[in-house]
């Protein structure tokens, strides 16, 4: 095992036990916000897998948005993205962030959040239930921990 | 550096913003730790929802205007059924009027548990937000079991409401309020001795009387100082004629005053709630709705938990809506954030802006003209038009 491979798998191990989540709303009806603030309250609690949600992109791993996108959203949704040291997960939480929901065809909305950048875990739902979150969460953390294996099972399944 | 002039310096606030949970964009003009100036930019959750409206039937808007705002949903859908109601001329039976208030109240009650955790935090006081989010889960449990859904509950129909109550659903509520109940008088106790909270909010953001009045503060804010105005009593509507609400006001206007008014709003909703679930009157849950209306306009208005919701709504013959406007309280509400912090602390204002109760998905559904540089002048709607659309074809 090389010097590198050490340094990596320390790298993988902390991410994966404390990953830091930077939330950003691109226009969603709010709903889907107060869902993902109640993961974090005592009935849920998230902490337990570490979670930690943090205000600045710039020391997050893990961008949870929300929402379909906005003219004025969209511009500030990819500087987020870019200034998220990398790698970077995204997580889409809700109908709108998947689909554009019902503000499909608004004038404002340009789409959903895969057009502007990629996401790595849907969640689906209006809003989607709190356990639905943290499933997704612990997906998305379950993959990082070990990605080969992951892939296998969802090509199997 | 000519160091006598005194040195300005702008902070800009969001509108990915680690306090509130959505996008919105401040910018506050600073001398030292004083606020000297302070301006706010919004769009950034505008969809075009009113826009949206007039392409679908008036069925599928009730889903729409629903989710406008995720945590005031039903009062949407109480503002827009109640006046679409109006124009139909269809009277929904008393049971459906009396179920809309019993989710109203309920809905009233996960609002104001629900700022409180999060002005809370923003006081720096996580346990109080840790706390109250955990007993606000009672309430998301009752109306989940009453309607099927956490947030979105989706209670109204066009002429009545979706649900019955049940026996087992009534003691359920019974239940939850009594534990509800005990904890909110432990968090009026809280709020009004804990040393440390009341720094941040005795005194800080005082709003006079008069000062609401003119800027036209709606709801519990309003209320904190001292302007007693709630639909509810003004002009009552669905069945809140025969339940009667006590209005809950303050004199003192500062955050302790928004805080105290909210949480004894609390008891006037458990209040309501046990007197709706006594006096629930028997009969259907659903009046007949025609399809389509004919031309005609009304406005309905209902107290949101953050206060007045009004609703404009125009038909013209056809099964969709010919105009619908909408405009929420946040609105009204949020030019106070802007005259209250000049003159304050930078650090209260985190605290100020939570005061009132913000809801962004709420209010982005207007259009804010952004010109550039500081001149301000009014842009006549033809410019305004050309505006939109030189900025959209770049
Ligand atoms: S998915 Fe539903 S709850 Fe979430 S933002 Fe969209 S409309 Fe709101």
């Amino acid at each position: 095992m090389t010097w590198q491979h050490v340094v990596d798998d320390i790298r993988t191990w902390a991410r994966v036990n404390s990953p830091w989540v930077v939330h950003f709303n691109t226009g969603s009806c709010n709903g889907c916000d107060i869902e993902i603030l109640a993961i974090l309250t005592p009935r849920y609690d998230a902490e337990r897998f570490g979670v930690k949600l943090e205000g600045s992109p710039r020391h997050a791993d893990v961008l949870i948005c929300t929402g379909p996108v906005t003219r004025q959203a969209r511009d500030r949704l990819l500087r987020v993205y870019e200034q998220m040291p990398e790698p970077k997960f995204v997580i889409a939480v809700g109908s709108c962030a998947i689909s554009g929901g019902v503000f499909q065809g608004c004038y404002n909305v340009i789409g959903h959040i895969d057009e502007v950048i990629p996401v790595d875990v849907y969640i689906p739902g209006c809003p989607p239930r709190p356990e639905a979150i943290l499933d997704g969460v612990v997906k998305l953390l379950g993959h990082l921990k070990n990605p080969v294996l992951e892939e296998t099972i969802q090509e199997a399944g | 550096m000519d160091t006598t002039v005194p040195q300005r310096f702008v902070v800009p606030i969001g509108p990915q913003h680690p306090a509130l949970k959505e996008p919105g964009h401040f910018e506050f003009t600073v001398d030292g730790e004083q606020v000297t100036g302070a301006s706010v930019r919004l769009g950034y959750a505008h969809r075009g929802i009113e826009k949206a409206t007039e392409g679908r039937n008036w069925v599928q808007n009730l889903y729409l205007l629903e989710r406008i705002c995720g945590i005031c949903s039903h009062v949407h859908a109480t503002a827009y059924c109640l006046g679409v109601e109006k124009l139909a001329g269809v009277t929904p039976p008393p049971r459906a009027q009396a179920i809309r208030v019993l989710v109203a109240e309920l809905e009233r009650i996960h609002s104001h548990l629900l700022w409180l955790g999060v002005a809370a935090h923003e006081a720096g006081f996580d346990t109080l937000f840790m706390y109250s989010w955990r007993d606000r889960e009672t309430v998301m449990d009752i109306l989940e079991a009453l309607t099927g859904n956490r947030v979105n509950y989706s209670a109204n129909l066009l002429g009545g409401v979706k649900f019955d109550l049940t026996s087992e659903l009534t003691d359920k509520i019974y239940k939850g309020l009594e534990l509800l109940e005990e904890r909110t008088y432990q968090y009026v106790d809280v709020v009004t001795s804990d040393a440390t909270l009341l720094q941040r909010t005795r005194g800080v953001g005082v709003t006079t009387r008069e000062q609401a009045e003119q800027l036209g503060l709606v709801g519990p804010t309003a209320r904190a100082s001292g302007v007693e105005r709630d639909i509810r009593v003004e002009a009552p509507y669905a069945a809140y004629p025969d339940f009667p609400v006590k209005v809950v006001t303050a004199t003192a206007g500062d955050l302790e005053a928004r805080f105290v008014v909210r949480l004894q709003e609390l008891f006037e909703a458990y209040r309501l709630i046990r007197a709706v679930l006594e006096k629930l009157p028997p009969g259907e849950l659903q009046a007949r709705m025609p399809r389509k209306i004919k031309p005609a306009e009304t406005v309905s208005r209902v107290e949101a938990p953050r206060g007045e919701l009004f609703y404009f709504i125009k038909s013209n013959g056809t099964d969709q809506p010919e105009r619908i406007k909408v405009r929420t309280p946040t609105l009204c509400n949020l030019a106070s954030v802007c005259v209250l912090a000049v003159g304050s602390q930078l650090a209260d204002v985190p605290m100020i802006l939570a005061g009132v109760d913000p809801c962004f998905s709420c209010n982005d559904r207007m259009v804010t003209v952004y010109s550039g540089d500081t001149d301000h002048t009014q842009w006549t709607w033809k410019q305004l038009r050309q505006y939109g659309i030189d900025y959209y074809r770049r």
